[in-house]
Order: C-alpha cells, then structure tokens, then sequence
C-alpha cells in the first residue's frame, strides 16, 4: 500500500464515520500492536538476517562487512569441533527425546489409575522444571563426581567395583548430560500426556472392555494413537529444548572434557563472544535456525492441515 | 471409568501395589538430587569429604548459607550472592510487568478487534517463541552497545521484555479467544472505546492468565543465563551467572556445602512460586502445546 492510497482510504472512510473519534477507535488496535510488531520485525526478524549477513563475512573479533561469500559454512563443517558439537546434538537430543516420551508416557498411565496422593506425587515429578539449569548442572555435578557423589556412596554400601564416571569420561560425559536432562524435563512431558489421556472418551475403554482386551493392549491399540497430537507437541519442545541447550552444559561439563560434549549452542558462544571468530560464530547460529525450521515447518504444516480438515 | 484395575483378586491387588512401589520409586528418584542438595548445604566440609551423601548432618551448620550468600568468591569477587540476587530482582520485576501488560494488549487487540492481517501479526510474533537465541546474540550485543545500555540491567530488562512478548501475547490471545464476543460487541454499540473495554470487560476476568504469564515470565527470566552470560556486565549479573561463576572458580579449596547452599538460593524463588501456584505453572507450559 503506497501512502497516497493510505491516505486516500482514511479519508474517504473518515466520510463515511461518525467522527474523528470513530476513526481514532478504528486505528486504535493496530496502533496499539504496532510496537510489538515493530519489535518483532527489528529484534527478530531483522536479527536474523543480520546474523545471516555476518555469516557471509570475514568478521573475527569485531563486525565487519567484508563479505567472503559462503567460506564460513566451508570452514564450519571442515571444524572437527563442530562435528563433534552436530554429533552430541543427534545423540544427546535422541536419547533426551526418545528417554522423556518414554518414562512420560510411563509415568502418566501410572498416574491415571486412580492413585491416591496423585496431586502430591505429580508436583514431585514436575518440580525439576522450575528450576534453572544452571541448578541442574550444578546438583548433578555434585552427584556425578565419582570421589565425592554416586559412586563413592553405592561403594561404601559394599559395591567397591562400582564404577560411574561418566563425568570425566569423554567418551560418556555426552550422557551425563541426558539424565541431568531428562530429569529436569521428562515432568513436564508426563504432564502433557496426562492431560492428554483425561481428554480421553472413557466409552473406548468400555467398549475395548467389552471386546475382552486387555488393559495393555488397550493402551497400545487405542490409546496411544489417540495421544499422536500430544507426542507430535512434546517432540518439537523437546527438540527445541535440545537445540537451545547451553546452561545445561556450561554448569555440569563446561563443554569438556575437552570439547567432548560441546553442543551447538556451547560452540556458537565460544567462537562468538570469546574465540572472535563471530563470522564462523554467526554460521553455526544459522545453522542452528536451520535445524529450528526443519522441525518447526513440518510441525506447523501438518497442525494447519489438521485444521482445516477438522 | 473403567480405564482402572477394578476387580480385588488378589493379582489384581498385587498389581497395584507393583503400581505404587513403583510410583513411589520414581518419586524418590524425582526428588534425590533435592535432598543431596539441601543435606549438603547444612553440613560442615569435614562430613563431605567423609563421603555418605545421603547421612544426616551430624553438626548442623547454616554457615555455608550465610557464606554462599554474603562472602563466597564468584570469580574476582568474594561478596556472595547477595548482589546477583538483586540484580535478578531488579531485572525480573519491570520484564514481568511489561512484558505481561504488552502481552494482555496485543492478546486483547487481535481477538477483540480483529483487523484485516491480524491473524498474520500474531503469526509473526509467535515466531518469535521459537527462534533460537543464538541467532540474535551478536546484533543485540552490538545493539545495547548503541543504545548505552551494554552490561547494564536495563538493558537485559529490554532484552527479556522483546523476546517475552511471544509468550505473553500466545497466553492472552488464547484466553481471551474463550471470551464470548456478545458481550464486547454490545459494549461497544452503547459507545464504549478501545481501552474502556478492556478495563471494564476484559481485565476484571484475567486473574487465571494473568497469573500464568507472570509465573511463566517470572522463571523464565529468573532462570535465563543466556541473555545474562552474555549481556551482563560485573554490576548486572543475575544470579544464575554469578552461581556458575562461584561453582567454577577454582582457586582455593573447593567447598561443596557453599555450592549447593548457592544453588537453593539460587532455585528457592522459582521452587515456591511452583510449590505455590503449581496449577498455573503447568498451564503456562502446556498452554503452547496443547492449546496451540
């Protein structure tokens, strides 16, 4: 719309209003979003395609424009440390995945027999999600150091071969990270299944009853299917929160031993904000949108699609 | 509701006490790391370092409290958390509070006066729940920087309130979707504007949303050590830095008792906001997801 035709419209829509007033009212809600929208276009939009420009440069401790076309991208997966960073993401983020719908799902089925205390025992199972995960880090930390927290207390029951220093291993420090992980997030997961399985026709049970199934066979043929819209929510929120992971890892490793469970988002801050290299910083942030949209977009779509057909 | 094991034959019986040992088990996991932590934070170093971590202190002290909050190191600095949990009070409270009005207005103006693209607004303000932080780090460093905001907490009230938007405006939209038309469109035929509406209508029954955005903003922030890693200088560090700071420096011995005593203070605020109002606190999470 060029101004003139703007104008043209207030103007001949003024004519057809009561008054100034009227009109004022007209324009009140979109004034009133505006803000928000600019805000949205400036810090997130326009953010994102600066950081996609930066990408393209040269930049090392300070911005600069001197544009090298896609050399970063290039020297991004020649980095041996952003492999290693891609590869804990896959591993790290499957197994929190798959962990947390599992142990979930488990946990919300249980909870839905008629449990006494059920309100007490599902604040016991949420409550990791308050807290920061920098607590996370800090507390399983405490626990996974092998002189001073798990191993040393199964040890002094009598198990003196117990061994579990995965912390300072690195070939299994990456697992730490998924039971610090999955503890703090797999409430929240049996938290949506819950809900999800109260929203449940409770005729499908008694007919399947009635067909003389068995409890588990109903769960498996009947009500896990219904539950495929909660699955879908939980697996993108999970695979966001697996791909923004970063405190998690400062607190409990720090990235190490030596990069060995260095995430993306680790990689991105290091290289950005205290190796100077923002150029090769910016890339690994696009490519972490990247991975962001490839997930979102088929979520959205088939959301929009399930809309429209009812 | 026959989804429940009803008959009492004794295999019945069994499995549902197999159901609760488990539950129960479960819980006891949940809440391990919990007690580790707060058994820990009472006990003098000595006992630590004896081993058995899940005893029961045999000298209670409160000392490493008092130190993790007014004389523990946290890098050069050794004045305990005190100041950062300031700081984090200081940033929390104006984020909330804007972030959350903005939140209400926008949620009002795209469900009760819908305009042509309205939908598309609130569709590329959602985005904004799911961009990945990273991508915006480097231009909003050199951003603050412009404005003369860098390492202060106002600007990381700034930052909190831009990207809490999102959440904000999702939370009131999808309220006030439920809220029934008839009533604000008669209002609006006796006369009354844009802002009348909303005070006299629509406010009046906002108590529930309004409450999950403000606990919903309120850990959000709290927790956010991104933003505050990233943006905070020496004077505006939040808590959650300045504990990873404190749990990280390594000159001296290393006090396990002050650490974790560091970080109940650290997760207390957000705990008895959950222990409190659980209820809107799971609403805040699910109202994303299952709402849509």
């Amino acid at each position: 719309m060029t101004p003139t035709d703007s104008l043209s419209r207030a103007s001949s829509r003024r004519a057809g209003r009561r008054s100034l007033a009227g009109t004022l009212e007209r324009v009140l809600p979109r004034l009133v979003v505006a803000p928000s929208l600019a805000v949205a276009l400036f810090f997130v939009y326009g953010y994102m395609l600066w950081t996609f420009i930066l990408s393209l440069t040269g930049s090392r401790m300070l911005p600069q424009y001197n544009f090298v076309g896609l050399e970063q991208y290039a020297r991004l997966f020649a980095n041996e440390r952003w492999h290693v960073a891609a590869t804990n993401l896959v591993v790290f983020g499957g197994l929190f995945i798959a962990i947390c719908l599992v142990l979930g799902l488990a946990l919300a089925i249980f909870l839905d027999q008629r449990i006494r205390q059920e309100g007490a025992l599902r604040t016991i199972y949420l409550y990791p999600m308050a807290l920061s995960l920098i607590v996370t880090g800090v507390v399983w930390r405490w626990l996974l150091n092998p002189s001073l927290g798990i191993e040393a207390l199964v040890q002094s029951w009598g198990f003196e071969n117990f061994r579990f220093d995965w912390l300072v291993d690195p070939d299994m420090a990456i697992y730490t990270l998924v039971i610090a992980a999955v503890w703090q997030a797999s409430g929240f997961v049996m938290a949506l299944f819950l809900a999800g399985l109260r929203g449940i026709d409770d005729s499908l049970f008694k007919a399947a009853a009635l067909d003389g199934a068995s409890l588990p066979r109903v769960y498996w043929r009947i009500v896990l299917p219904c539950l495929r819209p909660v699955v879908f929510s939980a697996v993108m929120i999970l695979a966001h929160i697996a791909i923004k992971s970063f405190d998690l890892v400062m607190a409990l490793t720090g990235g190490g031993p030596g990069y060995a469970t260095d995430l993306p988002a680790t990689f991105m801050y290091a290289h950005t904000f205290t190796r100077g290299q923002i150029g090769l910083g910016s890339a690994s942030a696009i490519m972490m949108l990247c991975g962001v949209l490839a997930i979102l977009i088929p979520y959205l779509y088939s959301e929009l699609r399930e809309r429209k057909h009812g | 509701m026959d989804n429940v094991i009803r008959r009492r034959t004794p295999r019945a019986r069994l499995l549902r006490a197999g159901l609760y040992a488990l539950l129960i088990a479960a819980a006891l996991v949940y809440l391990l790391p919990l007690v580790v932590m707060v058994l820990t934070s009472v006990k003098p170093i000595e006992e630590i370092r004896a081993g058995a971590l899940l005893s029961l202190p045999s000298h209670f002290t409160l000392d490493p409290w008092i130190k993790a909050w007014s004389s523990a190191c946290t890098g050069m600095r050794c004045d305990g958390l005190s100041g950062y949990f300031v700081n984090s009070i200081k940033i929390v409270v104006p984020a909330v509070a804007i972030s959350t009005l903005v939140g209400a207005i926008n949620g009002y103006a795209l469900t009760k006066w819908r305009f042509r693209g309205s939908e598309l607004v609130f569709a590329m303000l959602l985005f904004g729940c799911f961009v990945p932080f990273q991508v915006v780090l480097m231009p909003m460093a050199r951003t603050l920087g412009w404005l003369g905001l860098a390492s202060s907490v106002s600007g990381l009230v700034l930052v909190h309130v831009v990207y809490g938007i999102a959440f904000t405006t999702l939370f009131f939209r999808n309220y006030y979707v439920a809220v029934p038309d008839e009533m604000i469109n008669a209002a609006k035929l006796d006369g009354a504007g844009f802002f009348r509406i909303f005070w006299r209508i629509l406010l009046p029954v906002s108590g529930p949303i309004i409450t999950v955005s403000v606990i919903w903003q309120f850990t959000q922030i709290w927790n956010d050590f991104l933003f505050g890693v990233a943006f905070a200088g020496f004077d505006s560090q939040p808590v959650t830095v300045a504990l990873n700071n404190m749990v990280n420096t390594s000159t001296g011995v290393k006090e396990y008792n002050v650490d974790m005593a560091a970080a109940m203070i650290a997760a207390l605020p957000t705990l008895v906001v959950y222990v409190l109002a659980g209820k809107y606190f799971v609403r805040g999470l699910t109202a994303g997801s299952v709402k849509g």
